[in-house]
């Protein structure tokens, strides 16, 4: 059974083949995740952040940009492992929007 | 689908300097990142040495493979048959890395690689993959059209070659050796690396016409 993510020999349009540099937000998401599957103590793999993405629905995977799935991703296995309560998040998110005026 | 996008001309900037309100995803990574390096889980340093790894990763590298292995037959022997061995070979660390095959095209065969299921990308040897390359449209077409997508590339082939899809996975990357341009001989490797570009490397381009370098 395919998943949304299953995308070989879909119908789809043009490439679009611009170039950009990644954002400081990609950078550190991609950061992130390289220290999180460190070999050496992960605290998931990358086949558990595939599998947390692939669990977006539908229209969430195509909706999100591909970082902001992995962040989202990232956010589920932590939680799921136990690293970070759901509640705890939510309050430094809240925090942290007061701080910075978002 | 957007990315956003911030531009800094600095690289030595803080991680903490935004151009704009926070999006909600940019919190969340905010957030996560705080906590867990409250946690001890890494340090805040951590993130930015990480990164300034990451910037140092180019095609500039996967180049310097292509050309050794167009000019030094017993280097050739050596990436087909193991490629982190020759990456390693040229100081590349790619201890963290999956396998890594090379591929090389012929008149008769032409790789282009994508990863239909997500991204997966030789990132060790080539650096973050382009946006295109982790596209819905790239990801969906280029296995059951290949020959009109590499015309959005402007690669022309011949309609003789044959063009062989390979499907990137966790656990095996793929780099590719696009065909070494006639006239160049007597070129060193590092005159040579100059026709080679990231997406020669990916298969959806041909290296340079030595005339332009």
């Amino acid at each position: 059974m395919n998943g949304v993510h299953d995308m070989g020999g879909q119908p789809a349009g043009a490439i679009n083949t611009e170039e950009h540099e990644l954002s400081f937000f990609e950078k550190r998401v991609d950061a992130m995740l390289r220290l999180l599957t460190d070999p050496a103590r992960p605290f998931f793999s990358v086949d558990e952040l595939r599998r947390a993405i692939e669990s977006l629905a539908p229209d969430r995977y195509h909706g999100l940009a591909y970082y902001e799935r992995w962040i989202e991703a990232m956010r589920m296995l932590l939680e799921e492992k136990g690293v970070l309560q759901p509640a705890e998040v939510d309050a430094r998110i809240d925090q942290l929007r007061q701080r910075l005026g978002a | 689908m957007t990315d956003h996008h911030h531009d800094h001309d600095d690289p030595h900037a803080p991680i903490e300097e935004q151009a704009g309100p926070p999006t909600p995803h940019e919190l969340l990574e905010h957030a996560l990142r705080e906590l867990l390096v409250e946690k001890g889980i890494f340090q805040a340093g951590d993130v930015q040495a990480y990164i300034e790894n990451m910037e140092l990763r180019t095609p500039a590298q996967g180049a310097r493979m292509v050309a050794k292995i167009w000019n030094d037959p017993a280097y050739r022997r050596l990436a087909l048959e193991d490629g982190k061995a020759a990456a390693t070979a040229l100081d590349i660390d790619v201890s963290v890395a999956p396998e890594l095959v090379i591929l090389e095209n012929t008149p008769e065969r032409h790789y282009v690689v994508v990863c239909t299921l997500c991204s997966c990308y030789p990132r060790m040897v080539l650096g973050v993959p382009p946006a295109w390359y982790k596209s819905r449209a790239y990801r969906s077409r280029v296995v059951g059209e290949p020959r009109e997508v590499l015309r959005e590339f402007g690669t022309e082939l011949p309609a003789e070659t044959e063009i062989q899809v390979v499907d990137s996975t966790a656990d095996m990357r793929y780099l590719v050796v696009p065909m070494r341009p006639a006239g160049t001989e007597d070129w060193s490797e590092e005159r040579l690396a100059k026709l080679v570009t990231r997406d020669s490397m990916v298969g959806v381009s041909v290296a340079k016409d030595p005339a332009t370098v």
